[in-house]
């Protein structure tokens, strides 16, 4: 391999630090926690890539990325001073770099196949922070429209502006197709703005990458929900392809007694409340958000995580994550894990609520809990949680937030009933994202069930190709029979 | 950004704002309704249509000033542009020939009542309608449900006009009298609704009400709309407005809008004071 070859010299083992607001400062305010390096580190930090070539024996950091960035070609512009360069590599495969290096989870994705990391005493390269550093960079110097192929008579509808309606967006029109996005709220972003807190990716990001992608010509409609505004049927006369993204929205329940008491929200109704509708300004914004003194989140992923953080930032004097299984099989991502713990949230581990008491007005004040232990490993190869009999207890709380996942979007596929669904409620598609419907595709968390960003935005890109080719070469669609289980 | 093309103010605190929103006004439907929002830090606040127009591509809502978000919007000039108005939401109402139906509204609830009363006697019911308000000057859309009815009953509850008292007594006295009744729709204050189901419930005439919970997104996405329906979760914003007036547990519906009273009379004094 190339770097056997290279002159022996002193490696950097560990990433070059990414500067924090301190914890007891950010739990006061919504501001990001990771201030930004300069360019100065990223420069530094882009010497510790290799430059690996691609090899059959084992996987490398692009094997790992759902977009397919050619990492170590943009890494090398970087070493090479060629900052423009450098990011205009990552934006040939990605729309949305500011988000993806900030919510990304790189530790299980290029970086998680990083060859410095395997050294011993080793960290990955910092891949992360150099495409969050490169996007913020171009950012600042004012982004300028790449130069659009003619425009072709074909239109596609893109239901949903989340990552996946974002990317696909943004690659049809870069291949010049007419292209409307539809979103239900009044902002364009889905999770991006109703779900992510701001203190892990600021909204203006958001909208910075979002006009971005109006600049390539996307015309952008918000407060349209695709099947009740506007129908499917009107979208599949008006355009020549849709493509379906509307998300897993639907937040799910655990169905036990007192569920209903106030003070019990779900994950989406406390975030949207805090992120889209700027509960944190209160009364300068007009949504309120009310949060008690101990809070408890239900959930071990990146969800719970942003309740839990962002109940402290409201003011909870105490905010625990309530999670059945144990530190190893937490869901959310490792950094997210410890910000939070590094920010005072505490962990009742093996442990799940079983019922809730309300006060004479109707306020949750008590939570029983079980105990649980881990059994053998279920389907996902994480052990499965078991009840121990009683060993019940009581938890006081004011405040719950139920972060236990979400269900896909029910409203596209109620008022389509040509788009079939699975048990799951997710939208069946085939390996070209197509779906039932003569024209349409899906990706993203409505047709995988909820996922990350970057899995939205691979599958995305996915049918974007697909939607290329349909529209340019090969109208052939799958036979009815093919979706029929 | 949506303009409002007219206004008229139908009493101090009550008023009718006409809004151009052409994807809604084509699409909606009688027991539907709509989420708007004032500006950029506005609240999102679902409201009724009273009515709309698909070839003028308007909405009409009618509002009572209760908050600081419909206080503002009584405050609003016709070419001021609203940040947002999303629909129309939730499922219809089921237009199907009933026979007789007792159609009741009380207070702010009319505005919603008028599309169902037009709807339902075009769908070929025989329509008593029921109509009550604090007082004579707060009754709103009289003429426009009248012409839709084939009789009509005032009540306010000062005895300035019509029937000294609520709306349930009317209704109480029919039911009493054995007139022939096949459903009964209520809209207005939750207590309302919940007398109205409480008086048909031993008489098994079918009661539909129209249910106002807070709501953030309107679209099934938050769940601060879920109510509970014969022991069941249900979110409002999707699966009704509607729902059958005997399965509903109106007690939880009363503690779940008492959920942010605090806060709601912190922002209006907030703004009483700014617009002083």
């Amino acid at each position: 391999m190339a770097e056997e070859k290279k002159p022996k010299k002193e490696r950097v083992k560990k990433k070059y630090p990414m500067p924090e607001q301190p914890p007891e400062e950010r739990i006061h305010n919504f501001n990001e926690v990771p201030i930004g390096q300069t360019e100065d580190v990223i420069k530094k930090e882009a010497q510790r890539c290799l430059q690996c070539k691609p090899s059959e024996k084992r996987k490398l950091c692009y094997d790992g990325c759902p977009v397919g960035i050619d990492i170590p070609a943009f890494i090398k512009k970087i070493q090479e001073d060629d900052l423009e360069g450098a990011i205009g590599i990552i934006k040939r495969y990605n729309n949305l770099p500011a988000v993806c290096g900030r919510v990304c989870p790189y530790e299980n994705q290029c970086e998680g196949n990083c060859v410095v990391g395997k050294i011993k005493d080793s960290e990955p390269v910092a891949i992360g922070r150099m495409e969050r550093f490169l996007a913020d960079w171009e950012r600042a110097r004012g982004v300028k429209a790449p130069e659009l192929p003619p425009r072709k008579d074909k239109k596609v509808a893109v239901v949903g502006s989340g990552p996946a309606g974002l990317t696909v967006a943004a690659d049809l029109a870069k291949k010049g197709y007419q292209v409307t996005l539809f979103e239900a709220l009044h902002s364009p972003g889905g999770v991006l703005v109703y779900g992510i807190p701001e203190f892990r990716l600021p909204k203006a990001i958001v909208r910075a990458e979002v006009s971005y992608i109006e600049t390539l010509g996307v015309k952008l409609v918000t407060d349209a929900v695709v099947g009740k505004s506007i129908s499917m049927q009107e979208l599949s006369e008006q355009n020549d392809a849709i493509f379906v993204a509307t998300g897993a929205g639907l937040p799910k329940w655990m169905n036990i007694p007192g569920e209903n008491l106030n003070g019990i929200l779900s994950a989406n109704e406390f975030l949207t409340r805090a992120n889209l509708m700027k509960s944190y300004m209160f009364p300068d914004a007009d949504t309120p958000n009310r949060i008690g003194k101990k809070v408890a989140t239900i959930g071990g992923g990146n969800v719970a995580m942003d309740c839990a953080r962002t109940s402290l930032r409201l003011g909870a004097e105490e905010s625990w994550i309530i999670y059945r299984r144990t530190e190893t099989e937490l869901p959310a991502r490792i950094e997210e894990v410890h910000h939070a713990m590094q920010e005072g949230v505490k962990f009742q581990f093996l442990t799940a609520p079983v019922k809730y008491e309300g006060d004479e007005t109707g306020y949750v004040k008590k939570m029983e809990c079980c105990r649980m232990k881990l059994g053998e490993p279920d389907a996902s190869g994480r052990r499965r949680p078991l009840v121990c009999p009683g060993e019940n207890f009581e938890l006081d709380v004011d405040t719950v937030l139920i972060a236990i996942g979400q269900s896909p979007n029910p409203i596209v596929p109620q008022t389509t009933p040509e788009i079939k669904t699975t048990k799951w409620g997710t939208i069946v598609v085939d390996d070209w994202q197509r779906t039932s419907m003569k024209g349409v595709f899906a990706a993203g968390d409505i047709a995988t069930g909820d996922a990350t960003v970057i899995l939205a935005m691979g599958g995305g890109k996915r049918a974007a190709e697909a939607m290329d080719r349909y529209l340019s070469e090969n109208e052939d669609w799958p036979a009815p029979e093919t979706w029929e289980q | 950004m949506y303009e409002i093309v007219s206004k008229k103010d139908l009493s101090s605190d009550i008023h009718l704002l006409e809004i151009k929103a052409p994807m809604i006004a084509k699409r909606a439907k009688a027991g539907q309704f709509i989420m708007l929002m004032v500006d950029d830090k506005g609240e999102r606040i679902p409201l009724t249509m009273a009515d709309w127009n698909s070839e003028k591509g308007t909405v009409t809502i009618i509002e009572l000033e209760a908050g600081k978000t419909t206080k503002q919007l009584g405050m609003l000039k016709v070419g001021d542009k609203l940040r947002s108005i999303v629909g129309p939401l939730g499922m219809e109402t089921e237009l199907e020939n009933h026979g007789t139906v007792v159609c009741i509204g009380g207070g702010i609830g009319i505005a919603l009542m008028y599309p169902v009363v037009r709807a339902l006697k075009q769908a070929g019911n025989e329509i008593i309608s029921i109509m009550g308000s604090k007082t004579a000057s707060t009754m709103i859309l009289e003429e426009e449900i009248s012409a839709v009815s084939d009789v009509i009953h005032i009540c306010t509850d000062d005895g300035t006009k019509g029937h000294h008292g609520f709306v349930s007594d009317i209704l109480k006295q029919m039911l009493d009298e054995k007139k022939p009744i096949d459903m009964v729709y209520a809209v207005g204050p939750i207590i309302m609704m919940k007398v109205i189901s409480d008086i048909t419930r031993p008489f098994g005439v079918h009661t539909v009400v129209s249910l106002n919970p807070i709501m953030v997104d309107g679209t099934g996405m938050c769940g601060s709309c879920r109510v509970s329906i014969d022991g069941k979760t249900k979110f409002a914003c999707v699966d009704g407005p509607e729902f059958d007036g005997h399965k509903v547990d109106f007690k939880l519906l009363i503690e779940r809008n008492r959920r942010y009273l605090e806060e709601e009379k912190r922002s209006l004094e907030k703004f009483d004071k700014e617009v002083q």
